[in-house]
């Protein structure tokens, strides 16, 4: 487990943070800490715990131990709440009232004047492409403008840190590539953001610093690449030849750790892919195969993610 | 400890909330059923075909009326936000769990205000006299408020299914009415019929209106005012105090 640093760096900090449901450990003495101006992604599998922690450092539950701080501020307490914004995991603006009218409660909320609400939402729905619909009851909207409208609800405040739930899960291509855009400008212009994921690709694009929980502990810290190249035994050749084989003669080569069927291809997992090559071509010409196509790929943010939490599940 | 400022603020920010339920939730099925049918429905039935001055009829459907109005929105809000998963939303803002249930109140006491003023209306187009409107004034604001209080405790099990807290109110108010002497006088009731009523604070407030209207109270009517301020400020408490423990159960 990295040390958590403790200086005025950083604008999350958690230490030891605990939460227990019952028997279940949901948090487990997890510690890390995001610099201010990081983008920061939380990964895992369901139910390993990323919405508790989230919900801990948004002040919505209390943890059962330990301490977390945003900006300096004990989570919970009224100066952390003002710094953050807060996209939770399901849409949840007031159906009943337009988009405008639940910016201006939330205005109200966050103690904004209402001239600065005013232009700060007009800019927010412009940048969000909402501003037509600015008017419409939110029951009107798709999941991604609702999606969306929660997001400049979560950035009027204009916040030093924005925790984001799962922000694009479910959403249509347009709505989730718009949230992405908008993500990578607040970052560039120094905002630090709180990102649960279980969607790699966008951890991998998005994020300077990702952690991985599983089971409520925190597996891994590190770059997205760093985390990537790590798992060197993932390396793998993705092979597909004109006629079936037997996938225990692929298994045989050497340097093969695994061999997966993904649809009409072999995908062959090594640690060499660069003599796993050579050794695919001379047994294609050994039994008279046609090769297809032959790609190396290198491991995936993905191949990381089922690595860690994969060992985590077999250890546990 | 809460300074000043902060408690100016969170004063402001409670008022948000309530003009944020007024709007979404007074024109809700429950709400009007409960805080404007059912009152209105059950006081005819009790008084068609009896005998009743206006005088003494008028007191108790205003204290009927003024009942199930200030305790119709209260109970529902939180179960309703945390059904709708807007109330993830609010707890996530600069706002202290008692912001949120203060705002619940006054939005709940500012409808029970409203509808007060329909059996008054209606009181005055049968030639009734109130005697004296600002002791009547003083006690509706006041029983506003601790009704309002009493119905928000009503949603402090941590269930956010609306009907399951309705169940829970109705089973409290519809004998709250019965034994606070709106159909039947206090005078006219036996010893543990009052020893009963007085653990109402519905029958401070009949009693009170009663005088006011009719000039004529069972108890002193500083007994009354006393009684009302000590259920208000036990039912803020009580509310306040547990939804802390509940409300993140709801999320």
């Amino acid at each position: 487990m990295p040390g958590v640093e403790s200086n005025n760096n950083l604008a999350i900090e958690v230490n030891d943070l605990t939460k227990r449901y019952g028997q279940l450990i949901a948090v487990d003495h997890i510690s890390f800490a995001v610099k201010k101006g990081e983008l920061f992604g939380f990964l895992g599998p369901n139910g390993a715990g990323k919405t508790t922690t989230v919900r801990i450092l948004t002040g919505v539950i209390r943890a059962d131990g330990g301490r977390a701080s945003i900006s300096g501020h004990a989570v919970g307490s009224l100066k952390a709440k003002q710094m953050a914004g807060v996209v939770p995991e399901m849409a949840n603006a007031y159906v009943d009232l337009s988009g405008w009218d639940n910016l201006m409660i939330m205005a109200e909320l966050y103690g904004i004047s209402t001239s600065m609400a005013r232009e700060r939402s007009s800019n927010l729905l412009q940048d969000l492409g909402l501003l037509p619909r600015k008017d419409s009851l939110v029951k009107t909207y798709s999941k991604g403008m609702k999606q969306r409208l929660i997001l400049c609800m979560a950035l009027l405040s204009d916040p030093e840190v924005l925790f984001l739930d799962e922000p694009t899960s479910g959403l249509d291509v347009q709505s989730a590539r718009l949230i992405k855009d908008l993500l990578r400008r607040l970052n560039k212009a120094g905002s630090t953001i709180f990102l649960t994921t279980h969607y790699m690709d966008e951890a991998n694009e998005l994020c300077d610093k990702v952690a991985i929980i599983n089971k409520g502990k925190i597996v891994a810290i590190d770059a997205p690449e760093k985390l990537r190249l790590a798992t060197s035994a993932m390396h793998s050749v993705e092979i597909s030849f004109a006629d079936t084989t037997n996938p225990e003669d692929l298994a045989k080569l050497p340097g093969v750790n695994t061999v997966n069927k993904v649809g009409d291809k072999y995908r062959l997992y090594t640690a060499d892919p660069g003599d796993l090559v050579v050794s695919l071509v001379n047994y294609s010409r050994s039994v008279g195969l046609k090769i297809v196509s032959l790609n190396i790929l290198a491991p995936s943010l993905e191949d990381a993610f089922v690595a860690l939490t994969g060992k985590e599940e077999k250890g546990g | 400890m809460a300074n000043m400022a902060t408690i100016l603020q969170q004063a402001r920010r409670s008022l948000a909330i309530a003009r944020k339920d007024i709007r979404i939730y007074y024109a809700k099925g429950p709400v009007i059923i409960f805080g404007v049918l059912l009152p209105t429905f059950l006081f005819l039935a009790f008084i068609m075909g009896r005998h009743f001055s206006a005088d003494f009829a008028i007191p108790g459907l205003l204290g009927m009326s003024l009942f199930f109005a200030a305790t119709a929105i209260s109970p529902v809000v939180v179960p309703w936000e945390g059904q709708a998963r807007t109330l993830e939303r609010l707890v996530s803002c600069p706002v202290m769990i008692e912001t949120i249930i203060l705002g619940d109140i006054l939005a709940s006491f500012a409808f029970g205000l409203g509808i007060s003023l329909v059996p008054i209306i209606l009181g005055f187009s049968l030639g009734i006299t109130i005697s004296s409107p600002f002791i009547l004034a003083v006690a509706i604001i006041l029983a506003a408020l601790c009704f309002a209080a009493l119905g928000n405790i009503f949603s402090i099990p941590p269930t956010n299914l609306p009907a399951n807290i309705m169940m829970i109110a109705s089973v409290v108010k519809f004998p709250v009415v019965f034994i606070s002497g709106i159909f039947i006088s206090l005078d006219q009731l036996s010893t543990w019929g009052q020893a009963v009523a007085y653990i109402s604070p519905l029958t401070y407030f009949t009693d009170i209106a009663r005088y006011s209207i009719q000039g004529q109270a069972h108890l002193p009517i500083g007994i009354d005012f006393l009684a009302l301020v000590g259920f208000t400020v036990l039912f803020l408490v009580v509310a306040m105090r547990m939804h802390q423990n509940t409300m993140p159960k709801r999320i």
